[in-house]
């Protein structure tokens, strides 16, 4: 028997796409335009959202913007607890961090251990100027010390309600939706 | 897909998904070497204990490179099998170490089948790091790895593996793996060298290099021991090389694209001429051993996971 | 004290008996055997006798186990004289033959004597020694059989190694055949088996362990065949596990040859197939064979090429066997478990029942010329009582013998000796059997 889960469509299609409009914006009048910037998301929900980051930047500046991609499941925190490992998905740096604005981008901000590791991960790879962070969605119930540069949307949300954000990339459809009680 | 096993005692014991797993977790990890800080925290406070009781240097540095890049602490125990005689067993030396309560313990061992007492026995995960002339899976990992990047697949090649099969764990674990992974080995060596009913393991098997060689997209070879010379396997070192010796003409035989395997280390000359072991369009050999390190690594990570 | 056993169904294959009778013990003779002692004894002496009733039961001449190991003196830790003797009795046992190869060999009078004082102290089953042929068993020089058969021995063998030299067991053969003696041969050619651990074939090949190759064993059972006819003497081939040994042995028999031959329960029981967890309690030698070799192991018995069952009991230690399997020691703590594997013969009708008893009493008793398997008046008093429907688990911790190592542990088993006298006295009696 499939359980029916109560779930709620809160952001759709023109909703992400304005918000990921309005945090390029953002990142380029924090910055001061895009010198010195590059983005690396957070596998696995942070990867197509800084794809199409990339584009809008270039989109509003011109030019290309390095794009990394980050696998933090080796800097977790939780990995001795974890029972079985997830797969591993591959980290894609090619370029020097070094003195660099890194923005670091994922879907959901929760808890903020991912972007503990992320961070710790980062600085692995080099010794960059500023780490920024840039999601779509913040939910609140944070464990660390650790905030958003660009937030998409702030959506208070209950522990026992999971946030999932679908992308057209693996999906089929962009929309932004709350499964209770799982 | 989850990884559920304790252990990684031979790759009879692996299925088809499992060996998807562990390579595509190997070939993240490959990145991870390519850094300039070559080290992740992932298994900080983890104690791995590399157990050798037969000597490899090669192997053990391979596994002891995969902890440290992992940030384990690493124990190396090496002891020659001369110690059963002097009374303390594998089970004592088992149970001390459990005492010490360390996560992975890897074992090489001259033994057949000892991975299989200790794992038996202790409740820590076992990787088997070469077991008589039964299994070395990692071994196999790493070649299949190697293979599936230079080839783009598995399934579908022709693999020739060629020499002292009787005493080969590398053979028995590439045997298992190749054919689970839908490629068709086909083995060749002096008849003294292969053991009885290998065909029946799904392979077809030759008493001519040449035999084997034609059309192989992959070639492997074995190394010659060579003091199985005394125990009449094989007249004579230049007899065997004149007939087994891959070389520039015999490689013909094979697909022009053919890639040429060996497990280490290498008797040049013997098995394989020098200028086909050093000849970078045939030869992936040092590829090999940086897969090595990722397949450790892989492994290490996905057996690490804590008790359910 | 005279015992009456009564209500049970008495099979003797030498008096060619199956039938429902009783049987009356005095004096550690059987005294009378018969349809109606029980009412004749009751009137005349009752109160004297000590009757057991045995409805469902079986009663078999002692059984014979004729390829033990004892281990004393010199490895007690395996096992003792008393010990091997208690799990033989538990096992349904009344007599058993021991192997030479303790520490130091029982290639001496003197070896012999003090096993025959130990197992007279035990006072359980029979013990019957038997003597090496080769000083140490080294297989250079013969002992000397004249002296030790007047100490006691039954046969002679170099068991645990082979009389490599033919030579040597040529003379062995001519000598002992002259004093009567049967000679017991451990057939294994050590060149080809050297440093096996397991039978060659697909599975020592997958699981990278050296293999023995059958004819290891068929070629030095062919060899000794040869002697034997050349020498006009008699062998008895030890732990028969090929099916080329068998063929051998049924076309020497057809030939009029003296040549005998034992199997053991495992050989019928097991095949390699067992070893792929290279558990160790499967590691014997001659090894364990493939499902075909028990296919003709089994026709061997069938057809009478197989005389005897004999359970080849080599208990160890712990230690012996809690290794790596190529350091592990070889053999099975056997004679606890040696007649419930055999009766499963009976059940996949390979053997009927005065076939399989006479396999384990009457023929063993024939080839090392012991006055025992049989019932008749006047022989002694030695009787096994089976319970042939009795359901019971292998649990090694309760076995008698100081060897634990059983491959048939936590085994399910149907029929089981529950009675077990030896001239004329109980030795063994299965604590639920009403007395
Ligand atoms: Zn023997």
């Amino acid at each position: 028997m499939v359980e029916t889960k109560n779930v709620k469509v809160v952001m759709d299609k023109d909703g992400i796409d304005r918000c990921l409009t309005r945090i390029a914006y953002e990142i380029l009048e924090k910055n001061k335009g895009m010198e010195n910037l590059v983005l690396v998301g957070i596998r696995t929900g942070g990867v197509y959202l800084s794809e199409r980051l990339q584009k809008k930047i270039s989109g509003i500046e011109g030019g290309k913007i390095p794009l990394g991609i980050l696998d933090v499941n080796l800097y977790r925190d939780d990995i001795s607890a974890s029972n079985k490992k997830q797969p591993l998905g591959e980290t894609k740096i090619n370029f020097s961090l070094d003195d660099k604005i890194v923005v670091l981008i994922d879907d959901v901000l929760f808890t903020g251990r991912t972007i503990r590791a992320a961070m710790d991960a980062l600085i692995d790879f080099g010794r960059p100027k500023m780490i920024q962070l840039a999601v779509l969605i913040d939910r609140g119930h944070r464990e660390l010390p650790i905030r958003a540069d660009f937030v998409g949307k702030n959506l208070p949300s209950s522990l026992w309600e999971a946030v999932r954000v679908d992308l057209v990339e693996k999906n089929s459809v962009d929309e932004v939706v709350i499964e209770e009680g799982t | 897909m989850k990884f559920e096993k304790k252990d990684i005692l031979g790759i009879k014991d692996l299925t088809v998904d499992e060996i998807n797993l562990i390579l595509e977790t190997a070939e993240s990890f490959l990145e991870i070497s390519t850094r300039k800080i070559k080290k992740v925290p992932t298994l900080r406070g983890k104690t791995i204990i590399n157990l050798f009781y037969e000597a490899s240097t090669r192997t053990r540095t391979s596994f002891e490179i995969a902890a440290k890049r992992l940030s384990a602490d690493t124990i190396n125990i090496s002891s020659s099998t001369s110690s059963v005689v002097k009374g303390e067993t594998l089970i004592d030396t088992a149970r001390n170490l459990e005492a010490m309560n360390p996560d992975i313990i890897v074992i090489r061992h001259s033994a057949a089948g000892a991975p299989h007492l200790l794992a038996s026995l202790i409740k820590q995960s076992i990787i088997n790091a070469g077991d008589g002339a039964h299994e070395h899976p990692t071994q196999a990992l790493l070649d299949m790895m190697t293979i599936k990047e230079r080839k783009g697949k598995i399934s579908g090649l022709k693999v020739a593996i060629i020499g002292d099969i009787e005493h080969s764990r590398v053979a028995r674990s590439n045997i298992y793996g190749l054919s689970k992974m839908g490629a068709r080995v086909v083995l060749a060596g002096p008849a003294t060298m292969l053991p009885r009913n290998i065909e029946e393991m799904g392979v077809d098997v030759y008493t001519n290099l040449k035999d084997a060689l034609i059309d192989a997209d992959v070639v492997m070879m074995l190394r010659i021991q060579l003091e199985r010379q005394k125990q009449s396997i094989f007249p004579s070192l230049r007899e065997y090389s004149q007939h087994y010796c891959l070389n520039r003409n015999n490689i013909k035989l094979a697909k022009k694209d053919v890639i040429v395997m060996h497990p280490g280390p290498i008797n040049r000359g013997v098995e394989i001429s020098p200028d086909i072991a050093d000849d970078p369009s045939y030869s992936v050999i040092l590829d090999q051993v940086n897969k090595g390190v990722a397949i450790r690594m892989a492994l290490l990570y996905l057996l690490t996971g804590g008790g359910e | 004290m005279k015992i009456l056993l009564t209500g049970a169904r008495i099979i003797d294959p030498i008096q060619n008996i199956d039938a429902d009778m009783d049987i009356l013990l005095e004096n550690g003779k059987i005294a009378k055997i018969g349809a109606d002692i029980l009412k004749s004894a009751k009137s005349k002496d009752s109160g004297k006798i000590k009757i057991i009733e045995l409805a469902g039961m079986i009663i078999v001449p002692g059984l014979i186990d004729m390829h033990t190991h004892l281990r004393e003196p010199g490895l007690e830790y395996k096992e003792t004289i008393a010990s091997g003797a208690a799990a033989a009795v538990a096992g349904g046992f009344t007599s058993i033959a021991c192997m030479p190869n303790t520490n130091p060999i029982n290639d001496n009078r003197s070896i012999t004597e003090f096993i025959k004082r130990k197992a007279a102290e035990a006072a359980l089953a029979n013990v019957y020694p038997i003597g090496a042929i080769s000083k140490g068993s080294t297989g250079s020089q013969l002992t000397e059989f004249w002296d030790m058969k007047e100490a006691g021995i039954i046969a002679l063998s170099d068991d645990g190694k082979p009389v490599m030299d033919a030579a040597l067991m040529r003379r062995a053969m001519e000598y002992a055949y002259s004093l009567g003696l049967p000679v017991i041969s451990h057939c294994e050619d050590t060149n080809l088996s050297g440093g096996g651990l397991m039978n060659e074939g697909y599975y020592s090949t997958i699981l990278g362990l050296r293999g023995i190759p059958g004819i290891a064993e068929e070629a030095m059972v062919a060899r000794d065949i040869l002697i034997a006819e050349f020498t006009n003497t008699c062998v008895h081939i030890a732990h028969v596990s090929t099916a080329g040994s068998v063929r051998l042995i049924r076309e020497a028999k057809k030939r009029g040859l003296k040549v005998t031959a034992e199997t053991a329960p495992h050989y019928f029981t097991l095949t390699e197939e067992a070893l792929q967890s290279y558990n160790t309690s499967f590691k014997v030698n001659p090894p364990l064979r493939s499902e075909q070799d028990v296919a003709v192991i089994k026709e061997g018995l069938s057809d009478g090429t197989l005389d005897v069952i004999a359970c080849d009991h080599a208990p160890h230690g712990r230690t012996d066997k809690e290794v790596e399997f190529e350091y592990a020691a070889n053999g099975i703590s056997g004679l606890e478990t040696s007649l419930s594997l055999s009766l499963n013969l009976i059940q996949n009708k390979t053997l009927n029942w005065p076939e399989l008893i006479a396999k384990m009493s009457a023929n063993p008793a024939r080839i090392l010329n012991l006055p025992k398997g049989t019932l008749e008046v006047g022989a002694d008093a030695d009787i096994t009582v089976i319970d042939p429907q009795l359901k019971w688990t292998v649990d090694v911790q309760t076995f008698r013998s100081r060897g634990k190592n059983s491959p048939f542990n936590g085994r399910q088993m149907q029929g089981k000796a529950v009675l077990t006298i030896v001239g004329g006295e109980i030795k063994y009696a299965l604590p639920s059997l009403k007395l």
